[in-house]
């Protein structure tokens, strides 16, 4: 379980998030819905670990992950513009997060297919990034964030930038993947829709306490 | 952002220090300790004003001055024609003129001097104007890359208005053109004149006794008359006037700095006229671009009066006649040579790589560190190629008769085209790259290597290329640096043309179709990456 506790951050004289509270369940998927601009993103940092809060706690399952640094908080981030790596192949980029935690080469590999089965994309792996369309992009960023079986996964506005065809197939995919895998997450989005396609609760986010 | 936020994504504390160690240490021995050396020598009053009252430097001067300036106009005159059609139009063959076009900037000056000694009549040699028509010839790249960059992307529709508004060709070209094209004219007569005022192979090749520049002069003094006193002070007074003319050409540039909106405005030729017009100024520049080369590798088969392979047979042998003796071996030179390119590859490679690294993770730091690797980019190779010969001549670090003095004084030469090179390719990662590997399970330090490091594979490639094409060519330096019996081709090349007759004359242009070969090999074979990156980008 995912416990966000008071968080507040400041910028310059502007508290972006003012004593800010959450909680995920075990399996449970949660939007946090608000318009652009209002410190989603910036929460999902310092959940991440990519940000330190000026006052307030994350906790996982019991601990208090304050000062435990991102790599090792078993939390992942799917980013709003994928952040794929552009010298790495596919395969490379969903079989990094297995990599970094020392799997060995037959099980990367296992984990990679199977990844690329969840997402639809069998056969991509020999494909290079800067190859894929939109949609193969956002597909391949899932996998890849999926790949260290992270206990909660981060979605930073994850389906924007798609047109609305796609971006609904892609939404009704993403609910399915994250249903099946049992995996608890936060998302964030501007759009009520997709919230409610994905997220089994959604909460309006104004930058205090939710 | 506050210093604490990314307080668990910071690399460690010692990782700059570490990376800078490398590059700084050497900066500190080979560079800064040698040009303090120097500047000692300088500050003892007598010998300033004996150098500055020797008769003879007042016309050294004028002459470096202008042939500087003369060189730089006719530069951007001629370059200007080739560089507007190859930024406006496409057609076949286009890629193969912009090469013809540009390979000459990076060719070993030794070369370039070689090829008009075999293109110019014999009256023409040593004279002001072999001298300036080479300087033309190496330099157009530089105004068709700089002026055609610029031109690329200024928008059609701006000189479209300015005709609607009842101007003619002649008065949008004066009026709207050159006004915003301004930056770019500036910028590149500020860098053809920096190479033209520190020019040392071509002047030396075709100036002759009486056409030095101060270049030439430093390294005739040193060399020949034993005045090193003379010499550092002269290296001094060039110092201090390139420091001015780099300073000046910075204001000037951000004074006429202009934004332009809009992409590539590239098209076809659609009329006959453009057609031939296109094909009347780029047949000519590529024909001039072409001729001085092939003149080389034409004479290397024509020694005397007629044609033969003497000079390639006996380029390995280093006697003339049974029992004479060339003193230059040609084809051991090139072994040499290919030697100290690999030696210089791999340092500027290593010593450039962790000092872009260093660079680019020291954040706010990192400018003074760039700053100060840049400084040799800013002394002539002659300076460096001095300052070095009278620091390491006494123990305990008498290095003279050491075989990596010479290299190492390439890869001062090459380190700063290496760390440019690659500071933009890791400026431009963005930074989420890394918190996307951290956010995967990767510590700071390892998502800094695999998402950082790692990238630089490619255009690693490409500056090693180019370091190697800096170590072949480079003859400033190594012209202080050399040992007899360890000649590289460029200072082989300048050894056979001083001698008479036409077998050693033929002989360097065989010996410098070598080295063309060599150098334009590696530049093709480096700048296909590059090029390949920027098409995916």
């Amino acid at each position: 379980m995912l416990d966000v506790r008071d968080v507040r951050v400041r910028f310059g004289d502007r508290d972006v998030l003012r004593d800010v509270s959450l909680r995920v369940d075990d399996h449970e998927v949660v939007a946090l819905l608000g318009p652009s601009g209002i410190g989603k993103s910036t929460l999902l940092r310092v959940v991440a670990g990519l940000l330190v809060p000026d006052a307030g706690s994350v906790w996982l399952d019991g601990t208090d992950l304050t000062d435990v640094p991102p790599h090792r908080r078993r939390i992942g981030l799917m980013f709003q513009d994928e952040q794929l790596f552009p010298h790495l192949d596919v395969a490379a980029n969903i079989g990094f997060g297995p990599r970094m935690a020392g799997a060995d080469r037959a099980s990367i590999t296992r984990r990679v297919e199977t990844l690329l089965a969840l997402v639809g994309l069998e056969g991509f792996g020999g494909r290079r990034v800067t190859t894929l369309s939109g949609g193969e992009a956002k597909r391949v960023a899932l996998a890849r964030a999926l790949a260290p079986e992270p206990a909660v996964l981060l979605l930073d506005e994850p389906l924007t930038g798609l047109d609305r065809e796609l971006h609904d197939r892609l939404a009704v995919d993403l609910a399915t993947v994250l249903r099946d895998t049992g995996t608890a997450a936060l998302l964030v989005t501007h759009d009520h829709d997709e919230a409610a396609v994905i997220a089994h609760r959604t909460e309006v986010f104004t930058g205090g306490t939710v | 952002m506050d210093q604490h936020r990314d307080r668990l994504t910071r690399l460690p504390l010692w990782t700059v220090p570490a990376l800078a160690a490398v590059p700084l240490l050497g900066l500190a021995v080979f560079y800064a300790w040698p040009l303090g050396t120097l500047l000692a020598r300088v500050l003892q009053p007598s010998s300033v004003r004996d150098v500055l009252d020797a008769p003879g430097l007042g016309r050294v001067l004028w002459f470096t001055v202008w042939q500087a300036v003369v060189s730089t106009a006719l530069t951007l005159l001629l370059g200007f024609a080739p560089a507007y059609l190859l930024a406006r139009y496409t057609f076949p063959g286009r890629r193969t003129v912009l090469a013809v076009v540009t390979v000459p900037f990076m060719l070993p000056t030794v070369v370039v001097g070689a090829a008009f000694v075999a293109l110019l009549p014999d009256r023409w040699h040593q004279s002001a104007t072999a001298v300036i028509v080479a300087h033309v010839f190496f330099n157009v790249a530089v105004v068709v890359r700089l002026v055609g960059a610029m031109w690329a992307v200024l928008p059609t529709d701006l000189t479209a208005a300015a005709r609607t508004l009842g101007a003619s060709p002649a008065q949008v070209l004066r009026h709207v053109v050159l006004p915003l094209l301004r930056p770019a004219l500036l910028a590149a007569a500020g860098v053809v004149f920096l190479f033209t005022f520190t020019s040392f192979g071509v002047v030396k090749l075709l100036g002759g006794a009486r056409h030095t520049t101060l270049e030439v002069e430093i390294a005739r003094r040193a060399t020949q008359l034993g005045d090193v006193d003379g010499a550092a002070v002269l290296s001094v007074l060039q110092l201090l006037v390139l420091g001015a003319v780099v300073w000046w050409s910075a204001r000037w540039q951000r004074r006429a700095a202009v934004a332009f909106h809009g992409g590539r405005t590239t098209r076809r030729a659609r009329t006959q006229r453009e057609r031939r017009r296109l094909a009347v100024v780029l047949g000519l520049t590529v024909i001039a671009m072409a001729a001085p080369v092939l003149a080389m590798v034409a004479r290397s088969f024509h020694p005397g009066a007629s044609w033969s392979l003497t000079a390639w047979r006996t380029l390995g042998n280093s006697e003339v006649r049974p029992g004479i003796s060339l003193g230059v071996d040609p084809l051991a030179s090139l072994l040499v040579s290919l030697r100290y390119a690999l030696v210089v590859t791999a340092i500027s490679v290593v010593v450039g790589g962790t000092a872009a690294l260093a660079i680019t993770a020291a954040r706010r730091h990192g400018r003074l560190l760039d700053t100060g690797l840049m400084l040799p980019l800013g002394t002539s190779a002659v300076t460096i190629g001095l300052g070095m010969l009278i620091t390491f001549d006494h123990d305990p670090v008498d290095w003279r008769a050491s075989w990596w003095l010479v290299p190492l004084g390439h890869a001062l030469v090459a380190i700063p085209f290496v760390v440019r090179s690659l500071v933009p390719v890791l400026r431009s990662v963005p930074p989420d790259q890394r918190a996307a590997a951290v956010m995967l399970g990767a510590s700071p330090l390892r998502a800094w290597f695999e998402v950082e490091v790692r990238r630089l594979a490619r255009p690693v490639a490409a500056a090693a290329g180019f370091a190697a094409a800096i170590s072949l060519g480079e003859f400033g330096a190594t012209t202080f640096l050399t040992r007899a019996g360890r000649e590289s081709m460029p200072i082989a090349i300048d050894q056979l043309l001083a001698r008479t007759g036409d077998v050693p004359r033929a002989q360097a242009f065989a010996l410098a179709t070598l080295l063309f070969a060599l150098t334009a090999m590696v530049i093709v074979a480096a700048d296909r990456p590059e090029v390949t990156d920027a098409r995916r980008a």
